[in-house]
């Protein structure tokens, strides 16, 4: 079935919002305020380390390894035991159930390492003590003796070792080899792109109070309550109903706190049932950025063949992924960097292989975007390549590879890109950017500047919407109404900053026609809403939206069929508006007033609801199927300056489109992609991970880790919500998720300091700009463009000779 | 020890909000974050990183300003120790909100622009924005970029705090009921310590002592010759964070009247070793617009209000923002025993990494910096990942003086190239006498690799830190050859004056 564009994005179906409903506060499209922001403001907003400490809360501390990789020979706590305050100190042995943490079952994350230290830093033992400082000063006096193994530092040599923590997987579609054997041009490069840590500026944090018959009660700063649930009831060696693990808020997660903070949950949970004290583990901050996984940088190898257009007709990929000592979400970090291999492209005859790298370094881990941003820079680079061997515009280039709508559409696993919006996106940034005559401006700029280059790029973005591991596309909510009409809402989604919490009770008051002050939002809770997914992959408020309103529905539904039957009209008849249910013409009563007679009547007020994502499926074994439901799409515009002489660069203008769908709270979304582009913006500039030759990480705080600060956002910075989106798949409210996407827009920062070193060689020598595009990187990317250019100049003089 | 006991205090005395506060038998080096979260169970302030980094902890100082009134300003409560708080009013997240529950403006604009994501680091950036609204509120992108310096905020990209911050305004200093409050707040501060004792705290932990004129501090050093010294705590506060040592006893200066003050005398600027980087900010702006600019990149607002220029010297950093610049300017220092002063140049005081020329019972008194003669110019460049509140990787200062095209005068000091800031003094030789010409450029950037073996590390590799040292003679060649050249991208208004 073909469609255009434009049909893609205006079709309506009767009853769809494209406007906040009048009379209703907060109801879906309304830009509502975040409901925590008051007490954000006031400091009232509860963190788990604010809550108030029962009597006789212990306080943990990790002790560290000194060493890469190695046996414990000797292991002497008798100081730490011995030292002011402490009340026990835990090693391996001291864990009840299974030493493990693994996300995925793969069993190789340890509470606590049982004799093998796997990297420099990773925690060895754990102190308990009255206070923080105590438990700090404790751990500090361990005597651990290890006997050395060779340690692992680097994705290359893993590679060479063919050092694993998962099978290489290969992703494919025609035939790549021949294709590139035939192409008129053909370039092959290599680039390094850098992880990043995710810097939520609240550290990870567990407080265990014990319950009884050895049960505990976890609050605990996670993304994912339920996995947190299942491993600690595993570590304790108990069932899963013994756990409890209830989240309010967090300062921040970004995918650090998927699965990373199953370690320092189990370590409290441990002290806090052993002790039946409760037990709270703060790290502090140089601790969390050492021990906790980051983004993954990865080694990327290419191999591209394309035609005097820039399309691209053959390529052959390779990413070599440091996930560090265990496999965490490698796996599906790494499938999920193929799977955005493309970005907004078809590219034909390809191959992709992706290598799983087992280092002596801390285990990478989930960071918005999950290995998509890796994939989007790779291709962002290859395109700027291919523009420069040409002698064409990149946008030009970007143009001609993008999917079409009707043929070029299939992705490299196979899947049909049905809802592609690129082509509106890219006209309304090249107009509102004002592109090509800036473009030429610059050129003019540079012409005349010696030292300071400026440098534009526009590049899109297209993200796939779903777990790739379909069965955790499923979310539950719980509803209570209670006898006065208040709401109680609950749901397996966390709050971590996005806005997840506001959005869902949107939707709530939606259904039901109530003001948003008539819901209680609360704290994610196992006990309310079991088996949760994580709150990731951008999936939150598309699931648990889903979910909340499915409980909404099915209590809206008992109370249609209570006033139809005790009014005698037809069920069809009963509207809820504003604050009021309309029944027929018979009567029209105020919705708290139909629940209580609907309780009076003993109509249930509560209800659960469910949401599985429709549609999805993929086969990983052939790597193909559906595995999105939908994409999200965007576009952004960058203009960057750089010092030639320093290597410093920094953002002077940007400009930005991006589809989220119909949004659900304008003011929300707006919030995700400006905090997601400066974040990625760090991600590929200032912030560097470094490690010295031992494997120690060097870069574990803020002074050493750079972050942008406040001057680093763009002086000039336009956002703009595409106004025509629209899902085409019947998402919430047609809705489009928006949490990791707006980070890939920051490509084309990256991408614009290429241009500008470019502007050095005139456009001639490629450059091998690296990932962060730190002083450093950017200094030595204009080195090797300048040495390309006297290279060239060699050249001509000795063809002239000839 | 001169100081009779009976002139001792032994009580920490601060208004928390309008709340009289006096504490005894406190470890003298637990940090007002600490206190507050822990004792004082006021927990809006954060801790985000335990280092004054992130701003999460940021609270506002208020003390008398000697005329009457009160001067406010944000810094770290995370590495500041609770007797610093002597004399002063401390001012968290909660003391904001109206008698009647009203927000506050600036909190009030944090959630109208929708400045709040995940929250956490919203506290210190209310208090950071509180400080500006009663400094009379800001407009300016660059003026409101400088106080948010020290907040990080990992969610919202910014966008909606400066607007925030703009929103919220600010209240006039001329406000009858604000001019009033301040007097009020003033005079009982006045009334708490003026006329008591010296505060000397001696507990079963460790011992404080906030001497209030130079005299005293030099009295206390010789006594207790292997005291730390505690000027700002933005060094000396991670060694009790992050290291988690005891320091005992700690001799604050931060009190020490006659050790704060900037004079200008025939051409040299003295600045007494107490004095803050933002109170020596203006008068250093004075000698050359490159040292204002270098001081306004030092840390942060938060920093910057708490940490020493003298401070900066003693703790002598192989880096240590300001001491290549001073010593590019030929700036020398006073350091002090008992009575015994002697001068000696700053570059001389930096012997190798770690090891200052400085005496057990020694103290830096002042740094006395001659102002560059006029056909004398000056240029400083800071290499650094991130533009503000960053550490540098290189540092590079050059006071040149060209005449008749032959270079008759040049000063060159680095920082980051070695263990201590130091000079590149072939780098000079090679150049001076000579014509400033590309010729001796190539020269200079030459003998810089004879003077220089400098090292990798997170900061920056050695072949970067050298290769930039270089290019940045190339930069002060453009600019004191071609200044009509583009050349920087940040302090570009200095650049240019």
């Amino acid at each position: 079935m073909s469609r255009t564009p434009s049909q893609l994005v205006d079709q309506k179906e009767p009853g769809e919002l494209m406007a906040p409903t009048p009379g209703l506060l907060g109801g879906v499209r309304s830009p509502s305020k975040h409901d925590s922001g008051p007490k954000h403001v006031t400091g009232e907003a509860v963190y788990i380390d604010d809550i108030l400490e029962p009597f006789g809360t212990l306080h943990l501390a990790p002790g560290a390894a000194t060493i890469a990789h190695g046996k414990i020979v000797k292991m002497d706590l008798s100081k730490v035991r011995s030292a002011p305050g402490v009340v026990c100190v835990l090693t391996a042995d001291d864990v009840p159930g299974v030493n493990d943490v693994s996300p995925a079952h793969t069993h190789d994350d340890p509470v606590l390492p049982d004799g093998i230290v796997q990297f420099y830093g990773q925690p060895v033992f754990c102190v308990a003590a009255e206070t923080r400082e105590q438990a700090r000063n404790a751990a500090k006096l361990a005597h651990i003796e290890y006997e050395e193994l060779p340690a692992v530092l680097s994705t290359e040599e893993a590679l060479e070792k063919q050092q694993f923590v998962a099978p290489p997987h290969v992703m494919a579609q025609g035939d790549a080899v021949s294709a590139l054997a035939r192409a008129k041009h053909r370039r092959s490069s290599k680039m390094e792109i850098g992880g990043q840590d995710h810097f939520y500026l609240e550290g990870q944090i567990t407080f265990a109070i014990p319950q009884e018959d050895g049960d505990v009660l976890l609050h605990c700063s996670t993304q994912h309550p339920s996995e947190v649930q299942h491993n600690i009831a595993n570590v304790l060696g108990r069932p899963a109903n013994a756990v409890t693990v209830e989240v309010r808020r967090m300062g921040g997660g970004f995918g650090g706190k998927e699965t990373q903070a199953s370690q320092w949950a189990a370590l409290s949970a441990i002290v806090a049932v052993k002790t039946g004290r409760p037990a709270k583990m703060r790290l502090d901050r140089d601790d969390d950025m050492v021990m906790t996984g980051k983004r993954h940088d990865f080694i990327v190898e290419y191999d591209v063949g394309f035609d005097d257009d820039g399309r691209i007709c053959g390529l052959d990929i390779q990413y070599a992924t440091n996930c560090g000592f265990s496999a965490d979400l490698s796996a599906a970090i790494c499938d999920r960097a193929m799977f955005h291999t493309d970005n907004a492209y078809y590219l034909g005859d390809v191959e992709i292989r992706s290598y799983r790298c087992k280092t002596n370094l801390v285990s990478n881990t989930a960071f918005r975007g999950f290995g998509g941003p890796q994939g989007m820079v790779a291709i962002e680079r290859i395109i700027d390549e291919i523009a420069l061997t040409l002698g064409r515009d990149p946008l030009d280039v970007r143009i001609a590879n993008y999917y079409g709508i009707n043929d070029r559409n299939t992705t490299p696993y196979h899947m049909t890109v049905e809802d592609n919006v690129l082509a509106e996106l890219t006209d309304e940034i090249v107009t509102s950017s004002d592109y090509r005559k800036r473009r030429a401006d610059i050129a003019a700029f540079n012409a005349d500047s010696p030292v300071i280059k400026r440098g534009l790029s526009i590049t899109p973005v297209k993200f796939g919407i779903s777990f790739t591991t379909s069965f955790l596309n499923q979310a539950g909510a719980l509803i209570h109404i209670y006898q006065d009409g208040s709401v109680h809402l609950n749901h397996g989604g966390t709050e971590m900053g996005q806005g997840l919490f506001i959005k869902v009770a949107q939707v709530v008051a939606e259904e039901f026609q109530i003001d948003l002050d008539r819901i209680k939002i609360t704290a994610t809770n196992t006990g309310k809403v079991p088996n949760t997914s994580a709150t990731a992959a951008s999936s939150g408020a598309d699931m648990n939206g889903m979910a909340a309103r499915d409980a909404a529905i099915t209590i809206k539904n008992r109370l249609i069929a209570f006033a139809a039957e005790k009014y005698g009209v037809a069920e069809a008849a009963i509207r809820f508006v504003p604050g009021r249910v309309m029944i027929g013409d018979v009567a029209d009563v105020e919705f708290a007033d139909l629940v209580k007679q609907a309780y009076l009547a003993r109509v249930s007020l509560s209800a659960t609801g469910y949401y599985a994502t429709p549609k999805i499926h993929y086969d990983r074994e052939t790597a193909s199927g559906r595995p999105f439901y939908y994409f999200a799409y965007g576009i952004a515009c960058s203009e960057v300056m750089i010092d030639t002489l320093t290597g410093e660069n920094k953002v002077t203008r940007v400009d930005i489109c991006h589809d989220v769908g119909r949004s659900l709270n304008p003011a929300i979304d707006r919030g995700q992609i400006e905090g997601g582009f400066i974040q990625g913006m760090g991600w590929l500039t200032s912030e560097e991970l470094w490690w010295n030759d031992a494997g120690q990480l060097r870069t574990h705080a803020p002074s050493t880790y750079k972050i942008p600060a406040c001057s680093d956002r763009p002086e000039d910075f336009r956002i703009n919500i595409w106004n025509p989106g629209r899902n085409v798949e019947k998402s919430i409210h047609r809705s489009k998720a928006v949490g990791e996407p707006p980070l890939m827009l920051a490509i084309s920062v990256h991408r614009a300091i290429a241009d500008a070193i470019a502007s050095i060689g005139d456009g001639k020598v490629i450059p091998m700009l690296d990932t962060p595009a730190t002083p450093e990187a950017v200094l030595y990317a204009v080195a090797g463009v300048a040495k390309g250019m006297i290279a060239r100049h060699h050249d001509t003089i000795v063809a002239a000779g000839e | 020890m001169t100081i009779p006991v009976a002139d001792l205090r032994n009580d920490i005395r601060f208004l928390f909000g309008n709340e009289e506060h006096s504490l005894r038998d406190i470890d003298p080096q637990m940090t007002v974050l600490n206190w507050l979260r822990l004792s004082a169970r006021k927990t809006g302030t954060k801790e985000g990183c335990g280092e004054g980094d992130c701003g999460a902890c940021t609270v506002v100082l208020g003390e008398p300003d000697g005329k009457g009134s009160m001067r406010y300003r944000t810094v770290n409560a995370c590495i500041q120790f609770m007797p610093t708080l002597d004399g002063k009013q401390l001012l968290t997240v909660e003391h904001l909100k109206s008698d009647g529950g009203n927000l506050h403006p600036v909190q009030q604009a944090m959630v109208d622009t929708h400045g709040s994501q995940c929250g956490f680091c919203t506290p210190g950036f209310v208090m950071s924005l509180y400080q500006l609204w009663l400094d009379g509120g800001e407009d300016d992108r660059g003026a409101i970029n400088d106080a948010l310096a020290g907040n990080l905020c990992r969610c919202t990209g910014y966008g909606p705090i400066i607007e925030a911050a703009r929103k919220a305004g600010g209240i006039s200093a001329k406000d009858p009921v604000e001019q009033k409050r301040r007097v009020d707040i003033s005079a009982r501060l006045n009334a708490m310590v003026d006329d008591a004792p010296m505060l000397a705290l001696e507990t079963p932990v460790g011992r404080y002592f906030a001497p209030r004129s130079s005299d005293a501090l030099a009295d206390l050093l010789v006594a207790h010759p292997d005291a730390t010294v505690l000027a700002g705590g933005t060094d000396v506060g991670l060694w009790v964070t992050k290291m988690l040592k005891r320091l005992d006893p700690i001799i604050y200066i931060g009190d020490v009247a006659d050790l704060k003050s900037v004079r200008e005398q025939g051409g040299v600027l003295t600045i007494g070793a107490g004095v803050t980087y933002s109170d020596a900010h203006d008068a250093l702006g004075l000698i050359a617009a490159d040292v204002g600019e270098l001081v306004r990149r030092i840390g942060s607002r938060q920093i910057r209000n708490a940490g020493t220029v003298g401070g900066n010297i003693a703790n002598g950093s192989p880096i240590g923002d300001t001491p290549p610049a001073l010593i590019a300017l030929g700036a020398r220092i006073v350091l002090r025993m008992g009575n015994v002063r002697r001068e000696v140049a700053l570059e001389d005081f930096f012997v190798t990494y770690g090891k200052q020329d400085r005496a057990r019972g020694e103290f830096v008194q002042s740094v006395i910096v001659p102002k560059p003669t006029a056909g004398t110019q000056f240029k400083a460049y800071k290499i650094s990942k991130r533009f503000d509140q960053d550490i540098t990787a290189v540092l590079a200062a050059f006071s040149i003086r060209v005449e008749d095209g032959k270079v008759t005068e040049f000063r060159a000091a680095f920082g980051g190239m070695a263990g201590t800031p130091m000079r590149a003094k072939q780098c000079e030789a090679a150049v001076i006498g000579q014509d400033w010409d590309e010729a001796s450029l190539t020269l200079a950037q030459q003998a810089l690799s004879r003077d220089f073996a400098p090292m990798s590390d997170m900061r920056a590799s050695k072949e970067y830190r050298m290769l930039v040292a270089q290019n940045l003679l190339t930069k002060l060649y453009i600019e004191t050859t071609v200044p009509e050249i583009a050349t920087r991208l940040v302090g570009r208004e200095a650049a240019y004056v």
